[in-house]
């Protein structure tokens, strides 16, 4: 059963109500206390992305980063094993690592020393005299959370009960199975790191990424900069096989060029761009064969796919978006920048384009994510207006279709991926 | 292009301001943030050597540019093209762009010939939109390759260091 949203009632109803199937109320954005409610009802309730194994190259390797609100600390331990652990101190609550990446034999609290191992045990107490009889070591480890992989990423979750990740994924599995192909034969690392803010709510930039309606608008400057043959191959506005799937759970996926989906089912009839003509002849030179540079080539600008998963993290063209959000009106977002890991002939000059492909859309200053981020910071500006109107996610509604998988499907400029977030959502929200 | 520097970080500048060839990179440095707050882009690209790079790295460390992920990048295409972005009227974020205004100082000499000039200097820029003001703040690199007569000196390589830069910042619809 469903209120519908008026002036009257907008500010009285259930978070739960705000979510009415292909429309949501814009006080999803702006209230403070929904968005409370969120950081534990969602973000300490669900696997959040925390890192890509390839950050954590060897024993001693860590990352730190956020679950929702809080600071974690993603380490590998000598046995390899990687863990999550609250970036907190069990003594008197200092942060006990303040750098973004590094390698450690441990953690020591710079406040009074207290040292703990990779995997988060507490290891030695300076001065221990004045706790005889007080403290028992063994109970004073730091909080660690579940953490679980799937195909390289990585995802942690503070609530101990919830399914196993891979049964979270689901459907998304094989879509990231296929995201991984564009290492082109050799395995996917995370190159480098983009961060940047906008001024609005996190879930705006989570309708986003499987947000094809948005694309020749936003992204004019940017079609326009690119050669034809991009250019011509991000015109799916009008190419029916160009789709989006609800892939349950809050997950989607848009298929903007569907003849990348599976980089494996290349025919070897798709003209390699002239553009990366320089690139072929490094190749080349490096001893690799026709067939290999193809896989490569065909990768540069990523899978013809954007993943998007709830709630945290994207695979996207030839990056991960990660949101972070920081309060109701502020998010942090990060592109990284994703190539293969091979040898140094090959993954160098590929690597070095795939960067520079990057830069010029991604990164805060490119030609794309300044007008997203514009969009965005609108959204949110507008969205303070007219509460009792909602915000329309019905686009494409009544031509959604089951996939042959089972999927809902409809067109790549459909709001299909909005309606599976905000289903999720509301689910979440939920009080029953 | 991955141009190492000495690192001149401590020493004691050799030459003076005053020196006509410093002089002349400074009146260049301060004739692009002029430009630049202008948006007068198109005259800002002209005071680029044809190889010449304009860079904002993350890792602020680095002058392996070709092989690190940078915030911009650019070469004579790229700056061709962000030219056209800027200026064509349908980026949403240029045309909207926040008000800025540039502070440079701080100049050291850093090498100094009758071919090319290298300053380090500050830049502290506030952007205004909608309410609020940004700082973005960073150690910028200059190097000017001089020509017959001041008119034809040209940036050969210009490089911001932003104190945040391996923070998250703001997207922008300008130029540093
Ligand atoms: S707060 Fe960490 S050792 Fe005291
Ligand atoms: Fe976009």
């Amino acid at each position: 059963m469903t209120t519908e949203i008026t002036a009257a009632n907008v500010y009285d109803l259930a978070a739960a109500d705000l979510v009415q199937g292909d429309r949501v109320a814009g006080r999803m954005y702006t209230d403070p206390e929904i968005f409370e409610q969120e950081m534990t009802r969602i973000f300490e309730h669900t696997w959040i992305w925390v890192a890509h194994e390839s950050e954590l190259p060897k024993p001693g390797s860590f990352k730190s980063t956020y679950v929702g609100r809080q600071p974690v600390i993603v380490s590998r331990d000598r046995k390899g094993a990687i863990h999550t652990l609250v970036n907190r101190c069990r003594h008197r609550g200092a942060s006990l690592c303040e750098k973004r990446t590094g390698e450690a034999n441990g953690f020591t609290c710079p406040y009074h020393a207290w040292s703990y191992s990779l995997d988060g045990k507490l290891r030695g107490i300076p001065y221990p005299e004045g706790y005889e009889g007080v403290l028992d070591k063994s109970e004073l480890s730091l909080k660690r959370l579940r953490t679980e992989s799937y195909g390289g990423m990585v995802f942690a979750t503070l609530d101990e009960d919830i399914e196993p990740l891979e049964e979270f994924l689901g459907d998304v599995k094989v879509w990231i199975d296929r995201f991984m192909k564009q290492g082109g034969g050799y395995p996917v690392k995370v190159l480098g790191t983009h961060q940047f803010t906008f001024g609005g709510n996190w879930k705006i930039q989570l309708e986003n990424t499987t947000d094809g309606y948005h694309f020749p608008i936003v992204h004019r400057s940017w079609m326009a900069s690119v050669d034809a043959e991009t250019a011509d191959m991000m015109s799916f506005m009008t190419d029916p096989e160009a789709i989006t799937h609800d892939l349950g759970n809050g997950h989607s996926v848009m298929q903007m060029v569907p003849e990348h989906s599976d980089l494996d089912a290349d025919d070897g009839t798709e003209k390699l761009q002239d553009r990366f003509d320089g690139l072929i002849a490094d190749l080349r030179a490096a001893g690799l064969s026709d067939s290999a540079i193809r896989k490569v080539v065909l990768a540069m600008h990523g899978t013809g796919f954007n993943l998007n998963l709830f709630p945290n993290v994207s695979m996207s063209a030839a990056f991960f978006r990660v949101l972070r959000p920081i309060s109701v009106d502020k998010t942090v977002i990060e592109h990284v920048a994703i190539g293969p890991d091979g040898p140094d002939e090959v993954v160098g000059p590929v690597n070095r384009a795939r960067l520079r492909v990057h830069e010029h859309f991604q990164g805060p200053f490119g030609f794309g994510t300044p007008d997203d981020a514009e969009g965005w910071d609108r959204v949110q500006r507008g969205a303070q207006g007219a509460p009792e109107m909602p915000i329309l996610v019905n686009r494409g509604a009544a031509r959604e279709k089951p996939s042959p998988e089972g999927w809902p499907t409809s067109h790549v400029t459909d709001e299909t991926g909005m309606r599976a977030a905000y289903a999720q959502w509301k689910q979440m929200m939920s009080d029953d | 292009m991955t141009e190492t520097l000495p690192d001149t970080r401590t020493d004691t500048a050799a030459t003076s301001l005053t020196d006509p060839r410093v002089l002349r990179g400074i009146e260049l440095a301060w004739r692009e943030a002029d430009l630049l707050d202008r948006k007068e882009y198109v005259a800002w690209n002209a005071l680029y050597a044809e190889d010449g790079h304009y860079v904002i790295p993350i890792d602020p460390t680095t002058t392996d540019f070709d092989n690190t992920l940078n915030m911009v990048y650019d070469d004579a295409r790229m700056r061709a093209m962000r030219v056209t972005r800027m200026t064509e009227g349908y980026a949403l974020a240029a045309v909207d762009s926040a008000t800025t205004t540039r502070t440079v100082s701080r100049f050291v000499p850093v090498e100094v010939s009758d071919a090319e000039v290298v300053l380090r200097a500050s830049q502290v820029l506030v952007a205004f939109k909608r309410g609020r003001h940004d700082l973005w703040a960073g150690d910028v690199e200059y190097r000017i390759r001089l020509g017959a007569t001041p008119a034809e000196d040209l940036i050969v390589l210009k490089v911001v260091r932003l104190v945040d830069s391996q923070a998250a910042v703001p997207a922008a619809g300008f130029l540093l």
